[in-house]
């Protein structure tokens, strides 16, 4: 009689995966990571520090203090002024990007407090249509901005885009005329700006609205540039280095103040603020 | 239907018969009075069906008139200001002080190359942060003396590359489009060939906004376009379509002032009709601007800009759609990966 006749061993389906609602695999390293830990973690990998998009509403809790922040976004959506269809319709879409995100498009704009500290804060979530800016979110920056001079404070835009909503064509583009000019009017009131650029800020997002922050800070991991890596080999075929557009590149270059972690960028901002608050 | 090479192919036979008829003394007038007829019934018929796409191989025709044309034939005394006094100077933006009417005003101006030689000076027409950086620097002057600053506009982008990006182009697009929001001075701006997306607009937030006839301006190129929204390089015509770029969609839509009609054929077949046409309409519009006040001026600009872009009341059955998707909590681990299977989703994947 063998001692080891009996003994019980976990039986494991090996065809089967993991059970998707508790473990996940990062693209980045392979590893398979516990969801919650995820999560805690600020959805980085624990394994090996690969940043994970965030929601709006993960980013906003991350931001703010506790049951501060009140959506002010204006009730609007986009209206498809040029009845575009690619290989499928912008209604479509849009019903899509909706219905994955719940928002009705790529920003939501807010009040809120950091440690006290009342802000306005726009977040971009690049899960709507690549975060990219149509007239909806043109709007809901300006009406943020205002909001920010009507209650004298400052104003704070978490960037996550690739640039202009194509489907809105020549309308898009202008929304970075129309958010530059709005811009101006937080300076005239003597109120900060600050843009924080996460992965990616870039095309008409970058070349407007986000790259004219009083502090331009971006979070590690952050892709900042205005034309992308393959329209770039399209255009020029040039050899492009392998930091290219990275917050690093970006740093380097002067192009940002600071790079800051994910974990760090709450208290980040309120050090900030502080310099402010006597001004704002 | 003919093209535009058979049609000027027919233009030199008709030279040429013209030429023979004045050598031999044989009388070929009656022909060539057919034949012009003919050409002219021709290219009406050409001209009157133009797809959108090909109004863009019009707008980015070798022939048509660059702006150094327009300022040579339409302003006197063009006194060229060079470099930005950070970097370098930008031979694809020119700036500089000229007459126009009476009056001293400020040029800023996108011009493109023709031969292999000038495209190498001028980047086939692309925008560097220098010379956005010596716009900014043209038009702050220009603010200074009270000169009403005129851009021209014709590029295919701003110049996308890695030395573009070190000295961070975009900031520098943006830049110029806040200093033209506050500019203290008339601003008016006329695509006269390609508006190619940001790298046009960084010089086109204007008070007046004129657009030639055969001009196209647009977000992103109908060849980008295809490729990030068709995924088939082929679809250039459709994108072209879709984008609604020409001078006459967009004035449709409410988002250029005026229209500059060209010849039959294009700007470069009668150049004289054409600049005629535009400097009377620059001549007008410039009359209206100076007639306000700065303050009216600068409201009126702030109003254009802060009501501009198309969006409706949020739809009852889009807030049913957004009660049924609360925002996932989940980490958010697929959309790490691009369709592609690279590690991210790429940046320009659905956007410019």
């Amino acid at each position: 009689m063998s001692i080891f006749k009996d003994k019980q061993y976990l039986r494991v389906n090996v065809d089967s995966a993991p059970d998707d609602s508790l473990w996940m695999k990062c693209k980045s390293c392979g590893e398979l990571v516990f969801k919650r830990r995820v999560r805690e973690n600020n959805n980085i990998c624990p394994s090996c520090g690969e940043y994970f998009f965030l929601t709006v509403k993960e980013r906003i809790d991350m931001l703010v203090d506790e049951g501060t922040f009140d959506n002010i976004s204006k009730s609007i959506e986009a209206s498809d002024p040029l009845h575009f269809v690619d290989r499928k319709s912008y209604q479509d879409r849009i019903a899509q990007a909706q219905g994955i995100t719940g928002l009705p498009d790529a920003l939501v704009v807010g009040r809120a407090q950091i440690d006290g500290m009342p802000v306005i804060l726009g977040v971009m979530d690049f899960r709507f249509i690549g975060g990219s800016m149509g007239s909806v979110m043109g709007e809901q920056i300006c009406h943020g901005m205002e909001t920010a001079v009507g209650d004298h404070c400052p104003f704070i835009l978490v960037s996550s885009s690739g640039g202009a909503r194509l489907q809105e064509g020549l309308f898009s583009l202008m929304q970075m005329a129309k958010t530059t000019t709005v811009r101006a009017r937080l300076a005239e009131a003597g109120l900060p700006f600050i843009s924080i650029m996460t992965y990616p800020t870039s095309g008409g997002v970058q070349a407007s609205i986000a790259s004219l922050g009083d502090i331009i800070i971006a979070e590690r991991g952050a892709m900042i540039g205005f034309a992308g890596r393959r329209v770039i080999q399209f255009t020029i075929a040039q050899e492009l280095p392998d930091n290219y557009q990275t917050d690093e590149f970006a740093f380097e270059h002067g192009a940002i103040d600071r790079v800051v972690q994910r974990a760090h960028m709450r208290e980040e901002l309120s050090s900030l603020l502080g310099f402010f608050v006597g001004a704002a | 239907m003919s093209d535009e090479r058979t049609l000027d192919l027919l233009e030199t036979k008709i030279g040429e018969l013209r030429q023979l008829n004045s050598i031999d003394g044989i009388d070929l007038s009656g022909e060539i009075d057919k034949l012009e007829a003919k050409l002219e019934a021709l290219r009406r018929e050409l001209y009157s069906s133009l797809s959108d796409w090909e109004r863009v191989k019009i707008a980015r025709n070798p022939k048509r008139p660059y702006a150094l044309d327009y300022i040579d034939a339409m302003f006197t005394g063009f006194y060229e200001l060079h470099g930005d006094r950070l970097f370098g100077d930008d031979r694809a933006l020119l700036a500089g002080l000229a007459q126009f009417n009476g009056r001293t005003v400020m040029l800023v101006a996108q011009q493109k190359g023709r031969t292999t030689e000038e495209n190498q000076e001028r980047f086939f027409g692309m925008t560097r942060p220098q010379g956005y950086r010596k716009a900014i620097r043209a038009m702050r002057m220009a603010e200074r003396f009270g000169f009403p600053v005129i851009t021209l506009i014709d590029t295919p982008g701003a110049y996308p590359g890695v030395e573009s990006e070190a000295a961070n182009i975009g900031g520098a697009i943006a830049e110029s489009l806040l200093t033209m929001s506050q500019l203290r001075t008339p601003i008016i701006s006329v695509i006269i060939g390609e508006g190619g997306s940001g790298g046009a607009l960084a010089i086109g937030l204007a008070d007046r906004v004129l657009m030639l006839e055969n001009a196209v301006y647009s977000v992103i190129t109908p060849e980008g376009a295809a490729a990030i929204l068709w995924k088939e390089k082929g679809k250039s015509a459709e994108a072209a379509a879709a984008l609604n770029l020409t001078a006459e969609h967009l004035s449709d839509l409410g988002l250029i002032d005026a229209i500059i009609a060209e010849p039959l054929g294009g700007a470069h077949k009668d150049f004289d009709q054409t600049t005629q046409a535009l400097k009377q309409s620059l001549v007008s519009f410039l009359d209206e601007l100076e007639a306000l006040t700065m303050d009216e001026l600068l409201d009126a600009r702030f109003d254009r800009y802060r009501s501009i872009g198309s969006y409706q009341e949020l739809g009852t059955s889009r807030v049913a759609i957004l009660e049924e998707n609360p925002p996932q909590v989940e980490p958010d681990i697929s959309k790490i990966s691009a369709e592609d299977g690279s590690k991210k989703p790429s940046a320009d994947a659905p956007v410019e």
